[in-house]
């Protein structure tokens, strides 16, 4: 993975004594919250319901142990035992003070973290397939190129006060794992017509009050030139995307306002002025990065599995958590922050060790956090995974659930966000309890939740969607069937009036016992049920025959 | 007909200069395009506060002598007879404002100032680009409006070279040079590299 050199722990630590000297101010009573909000939020300081949030970058997803280990003891010394694992690939902390953040910045400096641009209108954490080094699907490694990015728009002066946030995802694979059509930039790399590496370039993806999928605006563009195209992509962003209204500042409204096609055209002509300037990436350089992600010393040959005792909890979870490796005798593995009625994506700091010290024994130091919540060991060899598996079971994260009913992404919500509108982990937990004992049945079908109109549980691209909203002063859920974010994106649709709290959950189990019912067999995932039948049997489900 | 040119060290017109020299307090005898150091000057330019040569032109009406900065719609309507008047000429431009109508006659301006009506309002450090790299403007780009410390770094990154700044705290840490920076820069910006940017984003391709 990445290493920091001189220059890199350099510029975090400028960064650091910069945020340090503002907090200062601010405790000092120098800087007023208002003056405040605008620095702490480029440094991904937030300021929730009950305390002070601090957002965590994990590039790409990509953590090696001794990182993982340093969050446990943050979680530990700084926050009450947890931190919490986001959908872009973050991690946060819930309860820090904010007179530690600046320690807590100073520790993530020593092991190569930051929360550089975490938040804010700025180009967040690049994130990427969580499966990239690792599945053979994939063309190259993405992350040298997510690595290139992050560093190119780190404390960008022409782009550090965009309209609005601004987030890219890049896969190397077909099949989409980084939901890139849901990312204001979007970039599949792929081999190019001319054999060389490039990519396919999506704009205007995203979810929030007005969900969009991205537009492809250029299908062939050279891997030496996505720096300049990105920047031309973000300078008309820049000078012509709305300011006058916070909702419809992201880039997805200017590009459905004016059609993809002008918006193409005038991004086109920008490039072209700028393509050959001090931007194109040398191919030295591209090397030079990406040899930071070379491949770790897989054995040629791992020794065959051994016997091991007749287990179908083993067997079931080897089926579902783990994953195809491009090095034949290895497999990558899915640790699902989801035990059954848990927090999605929560994890204590001894949950944290016990995964670093898996890391270390089995599968090269190196763990990556997906943006479905979860965590990923990457390179476990075949005879190794029924050690990884009991020691999961000893901490309580062995669920064979990856993909299934309750594998569900949920936002803080109302526990914790103050922007949201009802509490999303509850009705998580309700409908992982509710559903567990039936979900191998149900097979794969992904649940997102999210607690306001925010998106930030994905609940638009949903098989089952849940957006919580406020109606008189009481929590309330919509019910949203049909939405994927992966190569297949479509955006999920209401089915009509929403649901109580107890009601939601009925709901669900009222849409999976119908799916269960019209389905042509097991082979026929949810999806395609949905896709086959439309919405009107699942509407009548619930809501019996207009 | 004489215009005056971007450049700084460019001939003037012999009235332009007199002008120039005669609003500038102790002005000498060289055209300079800025303002005397005094403290309480509004300019940050050069290093220290610097009262301002220019007076903004109203949008109609006569014009007294010395360097003047007109709005676009003012310049775009006028513009024969605010070339013919001699003097310096500073053009002042809204955020978000296109370039397009003005590109051919960037060189005829020696100051060039852009408006931040809101610390987060961030389209003039596209337009400061546009204006330096494509346009290839060479005279005082200069920040007004909401002008607070933590943009400056970012402003001089993108070409400007003048500050108009009323933020009380802001010129605090500018006259104590405290300001708290990030110097190393990942990214180049401009045509060429600059000092403390990472080497291989700056490397071109051949």
């Amino acid at each position: 993975m990445y290493r920091y050199d001189e220059f890199d722990a350099e510029f975090v630590r400028q960064r650091v004594a910069q945020f340090r000297d503002q907090v200062q101010r601010r405790l000092r009573g120098e800087l007023t919250e208002d003056e405040f909000k605008p620095l702490r939020l480029k440094n991904g300081v937030y300021l929730q319901l009950h305390a002070y949030m601090l957002r965590i970058a994990i590039p790409y997803g990509t953590l090696s142990a001794r990182q993982l280990r340093k969050l446990a003891h943050l979680a530990r010394t700084y926050d009450r035992g947890f931190g919490h694992f986001t959908t872009r690939q973050n991690l946060q902390f819930n309860w820090p003070k904010l007179s530690d953040i600046p320690d807590i910045l100073d520790e993530l400096a020593e092991v190569e973290m930051h929360a550089i641009q975490t938040s804010g209108n700025n180009v967040r954490n690049v994130t990427a397939d969580h499966f990239a080094g690792a599945t053979a699907e994939e063309v190259v490694d993405p992350r040298p190129y997510a690595e290139i990015i992050r560093q190119w728009s780190s404390l960008h002066p022409e782009f550090s006060f965009l309209p609005r946030k601004f987030k890219i995802g890049i896969t190397a694979s077909e099949h989409d794992r980084a939901a890139i059509q849901t990312h204001d930039i979007g970039l599949q790399l792929r081999r190019l017509a001319d054999g060389g590496l490039g990519f396919a370039v999506w704009v205007g993806g995203g979810q929030g009050r007005t969900p969009y999928l991205a537009k492809k605006i250029r299908d062939q563009l050279p891997e030496a030139d996505i720096l300049s195209y990105i920047e031309a992509i973000l300078r008309v962003y820049n000078l012509h995307g709305r300011r006058d209204n916070i909702h419809k500042a992201r880039i997805k409204i200017l590009i459905n306002s004016i059609g993809a096609d002008v918006f193409a055209a005038e991004v086109e002509a920008e490039w072209a002025r700028i393509k050959d300037g001090v931007l194109k990436l040398p191919p030295a350089e591209i090397e030079r990065i990406a040899g930071y992600f070379a491949a770790p010393a897989f054995a040629a040959r791992p020794p065959p599995a051994g016997l091991r005792p007749a287990d179908r909890s083993f067997d079931r979870w080897v089926t579902r958590n783990s994953h195809a490796h491009k090095q034949p005798g290895y497999a990558i593995v899915t640790i699902t922050l989801k035990p059954i009625g848990g927090i999605p994506g929560d994890a204590s700091a001894a949950q944290m060790e016990a995964i670093a010290e898996l890391a270390e024994r089995f599968s090269f130091a190196e763990v990556r956090v997906s943006h479905e919540q979860n965590l990923v060991l990457p390179h476990v060899r075949l005879g190794d995974l029924w050690a990884v598996y009991q020691e999961l079971k000893r901490i309580g994260l062995a669920e064979a659930n990856a993909g299934l009913v309750t594998d569900i992404i949920a936002c803080p919500g109302l526990d914790y966000c103050a922007l949201a509108n009802a509490r999303s982990i509850p009705i998580a937990q309700r409908i992982s309890a509710r559903l567990a004992p039936r979900q191998e049945q149900v097979g794969e079908l992904k649940i997102k939740i999210s607690g306001c109109i925010n998106a930030c549980g994905h609940h638009h691209v949903g098989a089952i969607g849940i957006l919580g909203v406020e109606k008189r002063g009481e929590e309330h859920y919509q019910l949203l069937l049909g939405g994927s974010g992966a190569e297949d994106a479509a955006l999920a649709s209401i089915t009509g009036p929403g649901f109580s709290p107890d009601g939601i959950v009925d709901a669900v189990e009222t849409v999976v016992d119908t799916y269960l019912k019209l389905r042509t067999g097991p082979q026929e995932a949810f999806l395609a049920a949905y896709t086959r039948l439309g919405a009107q049997p699942f509407k009548e489900a619930l809501y019996g025959r207009a | 007909m004489d215009v005056l040119e971007a450049d700084p060290d460019a001939p003037v017109t012999e009235a332009a200069a007199a002008n120039l020299a005669a609003c500038l307090p102790g002005g000498s005898g060289r055209p300079g395009l800025s303002g005397a150091a005094d403290p309480n000057g509004p300019i940050w330019k050069e290093g220290a506060f610097r009262l301002d040569p220019f007076q903004v032109a109203p949008a109609s009406g006569e014009l007294g002598p010395g360097p003047v900065l007109v709005a676009k719609a003012r310049w775009l309507s006028d513009r024969a007879q605010l070339l013919a008047r001699g003097g310096p000429l500073g053009l002042f431009l809204e955020a978000g404002t296109g370039l397009d109508d003005v590109a051919d006659d960037v060189g005829r301006f020696v100051l060039i100032a852009l408006d931040f009506p809101k610390f987060s309002d961030g389209r003039a450090f596209s337009t400061a680009r546009l204006l330096r790299e494509k346009f290839g403007y060479r005279g005082e780009l200069r920040a007004v409006g909401n002008v607070l410390s933590d943009q400056i770094l970012f402003m001089r990154r993108v070409g400007f070279d003048a500050f108009e700044v009323s933020h009380a705290p802001t010129r605090r840490a500018l006259g104590a040079g405290e300001l708290a920076e990030v110097r190393l820069y990942y990214q180049p910006v401009g045509a060429a590299a600059e000092p403390g940017t990472r080497s291989w984003l700056r490397t071109g391709a051949g």
